[in-house]
Order: C-alpha cells, then sequence, then structure tokens
C-alpha cells in the first residue's frame, strides 16, 4: 500500500532506477551464457563421429510412434498402481509411525512389530520383496489368492510404507512437546491430540519429502513387471527386442519425466502453501 | 469450602526433588501468586495440578474430589482447568479463532456455530475481535498471549493455572496481559499464578506463597510477605528481587 500523494524522493528514484538497471543486465548475461551454453552442446553431441548412428538407434520418429501405444498402456498400468500404491503406502507408513509413538507397557507389542516393521523393510531390497510376494507366496497355492498384479502392489506398499513411516515418525517428533501439553491442559485426549494438532503439524512440515518418496515410487512401480504384468518400461524393452532399436526406452523415459512433472510441481505447490499459510498470509 | 487442596505433594526428576511435602489450599474465587526462585518448582507445581506430570506423593483434590487417584480420567480434570503457558503454546496451524473452539467442539462437542459465536465474543471483550481469523504468528506476543487466556477460558474453568504468561514479553505489552488477568479477577475467577511480577501479585493476589526447594517456606496476604517477611529464605529472595530493580 503506498500513499497516493506520496512522492519518492530523490535517493529512492536513483536505486529504482540502479535496480532496473541490474535487472535488464542480469537477464541479459543468463540469456547469452545460456544460449551459449546450448550452442556448446548441440555442437558437441551432433558433431560427434557416432551421432547419426546413435540418432538413428536411440531418435527414430518412425519406430517411436510405432512403440507410442503400447508403451502408453505399459504407463497406464504404472498409473494405477502408482496411484493405488501411494495411498496405500501413504496410509501403512502414517499408521506404523503413530503406533510407534503410543506409549505404556499395553501397547509394547504393537510398538516393537511397527518398529521390527519399519527396520524389516527398508533393509529388504524391494526385488527380494517383490519376488517374495509374487512367486513365493503363489506357490503355497492357498484359496483365493489374488493375481500377481495385486501381491506385486502389496511388496511395493510394504516397502515404501516402511519408507514414509520413518518420515512421518521424524514429522511428528518435530512437534515440540509444549504443544501437546497445550493439546492435553485444554482436554483433549491423546487421539485428539494427534489427530487435531500433532499430525496437521507434522504432515504439512514433512510434505516435501513424502511426495519426494511418491516421486521414487513412481519409477519402482515398473518393478512389478519382474513378475509378469506388462508396464511402460518392459514395453519398451518389448518393442526394442523386436525392432533392435532403442527409441522406446527413450519414449518411455520421455513419458515418465511428463508424468513426475505434474507430481513434481504439486509437491512445490504444496510446499510453498503451507509456508504461505502459516505465515498467515 | 476449598476449591483445590494439595496435600503432601511430592515429585522427583530423576533421583532430584522438585516438589517436597507441599501443601497449598485455594479457596473459590481465590487468587494465589507463587512466587520464589528459577527452579523452586513453581511450573512443576501447576503442571501435576494439571495432572501433566504425575505425583510420586501426596493428593490433589478439586471440588473436594481425589484427582491423584489414577482412576480418576485425567482428561475429564483438564477441562476443568485452564491452564496457560509461558511460551503461550498457540497451534500454530489454526487460526485464532480454530485454536480457541478446539476444544469446545472436540471436547465439549458444541456445534461449530456455537462455539465461534461464544469465541468471537470473548475475542471482543479483549479487544481482539479483528483477529479471529489471523494466524498466531501473525500476532504480537502480548496478543498471543491473550489469546491463549482467551482458549483456556473458552473451556469455562473452574479454576485458571497461570505460569509466567508475561515473562516471555515487552516491558510494553506486559500491561494488556495483566490487565486481562486483572478483569479475571473481578469476574471472581479462581487463578493460582506462578509470577516474577512482584508489584502484579502485591496488587491481584489474595495470597502469596513463596516456595523455596519444592516447598512453601511462607504464605499468607501479600502486604505481609512481600511487605515484612518472616522467613530468613523470603527476605533473602525478596532482597534479589529489589537489587535486580523488579519490586
Ligand atoms: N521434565 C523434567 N525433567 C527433569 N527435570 C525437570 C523437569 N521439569 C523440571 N525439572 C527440574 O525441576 C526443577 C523445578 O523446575 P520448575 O520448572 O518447576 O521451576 P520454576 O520454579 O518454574 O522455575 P522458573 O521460575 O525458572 O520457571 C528444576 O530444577 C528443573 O530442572
Ligand atoms: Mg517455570
Amino acid at each position: 500500500m503506498t500513499l497516493l500523494d506520496h512522492v519518492p524522493s530523490e535517493a529512492q528514484l536513483r536505486r529504482s532506477a540502479y535496480r532496473r538497471r541490474q535487472t535488464v543486465y542480469s537477464v541479459l548475461v543468463a540469456a547469452f551464457s545460456t544460449a551459449a551454453l546450448g550452442t556448446l552442446l548441440v555442437i558437441a553431441v551432433t558433431g560427434a563421429p557416432g551421432w547419426d548412428r546413435v540418432r538413428r538407434s536411440f531418435l527414430d520418429p518412425e519406430i517411436a510412434r510405432d512403440a507410442l501405444p503400447t508403451v502408453l498402456s505399459g504407463l497406464w498400468l504404472n498409473v494405477r498402481l502408482l496411484v493405488c500404491c501411494a495411498v496405500g503406502a501413504l496410509l501403512l507408513g502414517l499408521l506404523v509411525a503413530v503406533l510407534r509413538t503410543l506409549r505404556g507397557p499395553v501397547f509394547f507389542p504393537v510398538r516393537a512389530l511397527a518398529a521390527g516393521y519399519t527396520y524389516t523393510f527398508r533393509g529388504l531390497p524391494l526385488i527380494i520383496v517383490l519376488y517374495l510376494l509374487t512367486l513365493g507366496v503363489p506357490g503355497l497355492r492357498l484359496q483365493g489368492m489374488p493375481p500377481v498384479l495385486v501381491l506385486g502392489g502389496i511388496a511395493l506398499v510394504l516397502t515404501y510404507g516402511g519408507y514414509l513411516a520413518e518420515v512421518f515418525r521424524a514429522g511428528i517428533e518435530s512437534v515440540h512437546p509444549s504443544q501437546l501439553a497445550a493439546a492435553r491442559s485444554l482436554g483433549l485426549s491423546y487421539r485428539q491430540t494427534m489427530r487435531h494438532v500433532v499430525l496437521p503439524q507434522a504432515v504439512r512440515r514433512v510434505a516435501p519429502p513424502l511426495l519426494n518418496d511418491v516421486v521414487a515410487l513412481q519409477k519402482d512401480v515398473g518393478l512389478v513387471s519382474l513378475a509378469g504384468p506388462i508396464d511402460a518400461v518392459r514395453a519398451a524393452q518389448i518393442a526394442t527386442a523386436q525392432t533392435f532399436n532403442y527409441t522406446p526406452y527413450v519414449v518411455a523415459g520421455v513419458l515418465f519425466v511428463l508424468l513426475a512433472i505434474p507430481l513434481i510441481a504439486v509437491t512445490d505447490w504444496v510446499t510453498l502453501r503451507a509456508a504461505r499459510r502459516q505465515s498467515g498470509g | 469450602m476449598a476449591l483445590l487442596r494439595c496435600r503432601g505433594l511430592r515429585k522427583e526428576f530423576g533421583g532430584h526433588v522438585v516438589l517436597d511435602q507441599l501443601d497449598l489450599t485455594v479457596a473459590e474465587h481465590q487468587v494465589v501468586a507463587l512466587i520464589g526462585a528459577s527452579g523452586s518448582g513453581k511450573s512443576t507445581l501447576l503442571r501435576c495440578v494439571n495432572l501433566l506430570d504425575e505425583l510420586d506423593d501426596g493428593t490433589i483434590e478439586l471440588d473436594g474430589v481425589d484427582i491423584s487417584d489414577p482412576r480418576v480420567d485425567p482428561d475429564q480434570v483438564r477441562r476443568r482447568i485452564g491452564m496457560v503457558f509461558q511460551a503461550y503454546n498457540l497451534f500454530p496451524h489454526l487460526s485464532v479463532l480454530d485454536n480457541i473452539t478446539l476444544a469446545p467442539r472436540r471436547v465439549h462437542r458444541r456445534g461449530r456455530a456455537e462455539a465461534e459465536a461464544q469465541a468471537r465474543e470473548l475475542l471482543d471483550r479483549v479487544g481482539l475481535g479483528a483477529k479471529a481469523d489471523a494466524y498466531p504468528d501473525r500476532l504480537s506476543g502480548g496478543q498471543q498471549q491473550r489469546v491463549a487466556i482467551v482458549r483456556a477460558l473458552a473451556n469455562s474453568p473452574r479454576l485458571m493455572l497461570l505460569d509466567e504468561v508475561t515473562s516471555a514479553l515487552d516491558p510494553e505489552l506486559v500491561g494488556e496481559v495483566l490487565a486481562m488477568i486483572r478483569d479475571l479477577k473481578a469476574d471472581g475467577m479462581t487463578m493460582v499464578l506462578a509470577t516474577h511480577e512482584m508489584g502484579f501479585a502485591r496488587e491481584v493476589a489474595d495470597e502469596v506463597c513463596f516456595l523455596d526447594a519444592g516447598r512453601v517456606v511462607e504464605s499468607g496476604p501479600p502486604e505481609q510477605v512481600l511487605g515484612e517477611p518472616t522467613q530468613p529464605r523470603t527476605r533473602q529472595f525478596l532482597r534479589r528481587i529489589i537489587e535486580a530493580g523488579r519490586l
């Protein structure tokens, strides 16, 4: 809010003019250096002795067009798995983190179980969990065995739930004990304190690392293809085997990045909004 | 009848005795000021009364009911006691209005409209009506502390515990919080307040208790305890306070 009849002083006018000049100058410098670096890169890559061969085997537009439908249908599997597994892993992680905060001897077994779970599944490589669930569990020949895709999804949820539980726990522990004391002094029960005071602050604080793990999950959901289902990378691999050309991989890679961009944008937006809300603006 | 009666309270932290055979009685509508050096156990006493810390011995009666009995639901007890902390402890993720209505809505199961109307009325009364939708970090320390007092009052407590509610404030903001406590006294609120503001204790308290090493060493009307203390340790404490220019 500037007052309408305020006339800037001589000094302020000089400062503004100087700042404007500085802005123009830095934009020019940025534009020039970007152009120079880009040109250099293009010359270096296209001028390389093997460039023509690389372009033919990695950037063939015709093969890209042919591979796109199968890679896309593979990607649809990735997306569905991602959504289900992300929701599952977030819920599981939150539950485990809250269980680990319970105090009192009654909860010892629950606490021990939750701690054991996070230790195990953060230490166990995802591929091994996947194999155990998708190959080992069906071997039991139990009645009503879920399909391999669901078992693979469970493996992902179990592994990522372990990571997310630790992120949630860090968030919960970052809430100062005086906040708990204030909530309890108002007569809120432990559960109400968790639900209305601790968790909202904890989740807000760790939202960026949580979403970061979801981006990592996005790349790992494709591993279910090890057990049979065809995801985008596997589809690209099949197409590559048929054409002896790596372009389908590039197609899959580009699609993955395109898929990640909205997720990353959401991460940034959430972080920004949290910061802004905290400061009341 | 006494609203609050503490008998033989004992509290240790890892072998260090913080409250030792402490007795304290507060009648309804009475204001008791706890004074004493840093570490004498004032905050610990208030936290024990609010069942935030577990006693190692002794009993606490509120309205004639033993609330230190482990079979008593502490949440039920805390609903009847309002507590205000030195560092305000407002919930930073909630607006002023939501800070105040949290307990009425979740604990007392009042409707949102009813709880908000009550909160706005309380805020208006202390001149903070315009801040209802602000977040705590947009308020000055004095405003935050007044919101914290309003938040405790929204539970309609029988007893208010105030733990050095002005000691985190800049001197020019102390007055607005003290004025609010003065109004509470005029409304007949029963209060126990730990304070370093001797002048205020003298003005507002019906009784001053001097704590030393976890015991009430001397208690009585403010003129007596602050004016003509009989115990050597009280005299020593007051002398130091005077030297520090706080009386
Ligand atoms: N949670 C705790 N764990 C261990 N020791 C504690 C704890 N809380 C308090 N104490 C100890 O108990 C003693 C009394 O502390 P208390 O906070 O009650 O003093 P106080 O009279 O409120 O002091 P001040 O005027 O500085 O606020 C101190 O020696 C302190 O170190
Ligand atoms: Mg204290």
